[in-house]
């Protein structure tokens, strides 16, 4: 008899989780591990490893699971992903592998995802620790997911590899934005060791396009370079009002909160003091600044301009919000942000919004109602609306040849225009998934380490 | 970690370090500025870079002491480390071709006031410095200015020391005796770079100024340090922090600086209390 519902995720009780930092999925326990990994069939076609951007051999390693081989499981995920317990917790798995799990075609499918960190979280990797090519080195620009599995997969065949951060810390977005509570600090300080452990230098505070230019890394000794320096470049909504003290990016509010752990009494950031915030937006980044928002002790809302079905945020962060007391006001467009005679944030203005009947592409368009704006109170906005790619090293690199919005432009291989240099990450698709970003680094690795080994045979 | 080579008291609340900082040395030029973390628990603050060695590899910095991390840093002395320093950032505007610039400096902004006129120089432009200070005890820089300035000014607010008033009274003089200046730079509290591309709007003269707003990263990631530039909002750290001053809202960016006195006082009283 098989159990049509995925082995549920013990959470943290949510009047309480929504006022610390604390993680909210608290993990499978081995029994649950077990239990869930029994669920998987085992089919021959695998499905889920097509839909794996970075094509984890998924049903060898739930065997393993079954089996309490946990090493090998690690192992036999390690071969593909560096990252288990960091991609355990933030993929979007219900897009990704598990939407096409055979079992989704009468239960739920096999919760791959929990699977996963289960393994990360608890297995013991056996690294092979091997002296690197001191003259194949590769720079590796910016040490967000991308860079950090561009340099995994070039340390593991072999080649010395410096990651360059221009924060004074290593892990980009899974550093300054994405919470603890979702992903803590400590498993991205554990994932990022093994790095290390293989032998992958890290300088931290070097922007290259400024302390040091694209062109001289090869100057320097570096023979390629992959470029991952992220979409940080925060947009805002253009309206009036944006200047006024208490209107924030979530990039600023979540570097503040996570990064630079403003609000706790030994550190120095400040936090602005109120009662109030209002988040515009409906993606991922939108959530974890409202749920950072109420665990400060904000009442918080989040305005969006469509309704719950369009959110773009995952289900499972939408859900987490709301049971965490996150208010929501849909088909709700801003249109001007009021202060008081300091410039302080005392509302914001919207309009109400409503949906058409879907177009021939079956997307419906939003528009204006004809009602009166109304007014919300708040202290605090908390901009959520999208990034653009950091536009530093672009500026100082003129051959590096973009795109419309910014971005980096490659080829099917993470080429660049220029010639042995790579990019991959937001830097080259515009705000993705960690996933997605991993995966780019990865294929960018594939390409240099093919370049240093045609180079050594010819 | 860097280490600091070089500590000077310019007066009683204005001091100098030179810090060992190879890589930014190398590439700093006028206009540029560093962001600093003093220790672990410490914010990230902008700094102007006054001065840089390649030579020795060291950049220099003149500071304020007037904030939490000001005062933290001013703990510090020559042979000690700051936990963080990266750089160079900013976009300095280059100048060619200038026949006769006005450099002006208020206070602390001097310091800063002065590679630009050190740049300008080197391009064998004539330039006027004006330095304005509240009174004669808050100099700092003065034989420096004399040396480089072909024409150097000095005023003070209550007429402590030469002579009496703002830099602006100085700079409408020149500009309605002189008719070829071509660049004003103005460096100093908003009121004064506020004052002076006032004064020089009316006579349609290029004035450059460099602004001063709240940044967490420093290279573009948080929008903090946004301010509005005519119709548009700029990142004073990626596409500054100089800019045209007719063009400059100093009034929305003199309110966004307010926004954290409270917590700054706050954090000002905690060290006070610390060092007791």
């Amino acid at each position: 008899m098989i159990q049509p519902l995925k082995t549920p995720m013990p959470l943290a009780d949510a009047e309480v989780r929504n006022k610390d930092f604390s993680e909210v999925a608290l993990g499978y326990t081995f029994e649950d591990a077990i239990n869930e990994a029994n669920r998987c069939l085992q089919c021959l076609h695998k499905p889920c490893v097509a839909s794996c951007p970075v094509n984890v051999d998924i049903p060898k390693f739930i065997l393993a699971v079954k089996e309490n081989r946990m090493d090998d499981a690690l192992s036999i995920i390690h071969q593909t992903n560096c990252f288990p317990s960091i991609c355990g917790r933030v993929c979007p798995q219900e897009v990704q592998c598990e939407s096409t799990c055979v079992m989704t075609k009468r239960y739920q499918a096999v919760a791959i995802g929990r699977l996963e960190r289960y393994v990360g979280d608890h297995a013991k990797l056996r690294i092979d620790v091997k002296p690197l090519n001191q003259s194949k080195k590769v720079a590796v620009v910016g040490s967000g997911p991308s860079g950090l599995a561009c340099a995994y997969d070039c340390a593991k065949a072999g080649y010395a590899v410096t990651v360059f951060e221009a924060w004074h810390d290593v892990g980009g977005v899974l550093r300054y934005g994405i919470p603890e509570f979702r992903l803590p600090k400590a498993t991205v300080d554990k994932e990022i060791d093994v790095l290390r452990q293989l032998g992958v230098e890290f300088e931290c505070n070097v922007v290259i396009g400024r302390t040091i230019e694209c062109a001289e890394l090869f100057e320097m000794g570096y023979k390629a370079v992959f470029l991952g320096t992220g979409a940080g470049l925060p947009t805002f909504m253009n309206i009036e009002g944006e200047g006024s003290i208490g209107v924030f990016s979530a990039n600023e509010f979540l570097t503040r909160v996570n990064f630079m752990k403003a609000g706790q009494p030994t550190y120095d950031t400040p936090l602005l003091t109120g009662k109030r915030v209002v988040v515009v937006g409906g993606g991922n980044v939108a959530m974890d600044a409202a749920r950072c928002a109420k665990r400060l002790g904000y009442q918080t809302t989040i305005v969006y301009r469509r309704s719950l079905n369009e959110l773009p945020a995952r289900q499972e962060e939408v859900e987490h919000a709301m049971e965490e007391k996150v208010e929501f006001e849909l088909l709700a467009a801003p249109l001007k942000i009021v202060a008081d005679a300091q410039g302080r944030v005392t509302s914001i203005l919207c309009q109400r919004m409503q949906l058409t009947e879907p177009g021939a592409d079956g997307r419906c368009k939003v528009v204006p109602t004809s009602e009166a704006p109304f007014e919300l109170e708040t202290d605090t906005v908390i901009v959520a609306i999208g990034t653009s790619p950091n536009p530093i090293l672009i500026r100082s690199t003129k051959e590096l040849k973009t795109g419309k919005w910014g971005t980096i432009n490659v080829d099917l291989n993470q080429q660049t225009s220029i010639d042995h240099v790579y990019a991959g990450g937001d830097a080259v698709t515009g705000a993705a998934t960690v996933i997605e970003a991993l995966g780019a680094g990865k294929k960018a690795a594939a390409s240099i380490i093919e370049y240093f080994t045609k180079e050594h045979a010819g | 970690m860097a280490r600091i080579i070089k500590k000077d008291i310019l007066n009683s609340g204005v001091v100098s370090m030179e810090i060992e900082a190879p890589r930014i040395a190398a590439k700093a030029k006028a206009g540029h500025f560093v962001m600093i973390r003093v220790d672990e628990h410490g914010e990230r603050f902008p700094l102007t870079i006054a001065d840089s060695n390649k030579a020795t590899g060291t950049i220099r910095v003149i500071f304020q002491v007037v904030g939490g991390s000001t005062i933290k840093l001013n703990r510090l002395h020559a042979k000690d480390e700051v936990r963080d320093i990266v750089g160079p950032l900013g976009m300095p505007v280059h100048h060619e071709n200038i026949k006769h610039a006005i450099v002006i400096g208020g206070g602390v902004g001097c310091a800063i006031a002065y590679p630009h006129a050190k740049a300008l120089k080197q391009q064998q432009a004539k330039v006027s410095f004006i330095a304005g200070f509240r009174n004669k005890d808050l100099f700092i820089l003065e034989e420096e200015i004399r040396q480089i300035a072909d024409q150097p000014y000095f005023t003070t607010d209550d007429g402590s020391a030469y002579r009496k008033g703002f830099v602006t009274d100085v700079l409408k003089e020149i500009l309605e005796k002189e008719n070829d200046v071509d660049l004003v730079i103005a460096i100093g509290p908003l009121l004064m770079m506020k004052a002076v591309a006032n004064v020089t709007r009316t006579f349609n003269i290029k004035t450059v100024v460099s602004l001063n707003p709240i940044m967490i990263d420093g290279t573009g990631m948080c929008g903090g340090c946004r301010v509005k530039i005519g119709d548009e909002y700029k990142f004073a750290c990626v596409d500054g922090p100089e800019f045209d001053g007719h063009l400059v809202d100093f009034d929305e960016l003199f309110l966004r600086n307010s926004a954290y006195v409270q917590q700054e006082k706050h954090l000002c009283k905690l060290l006070e209390e610390d060092k007791q």
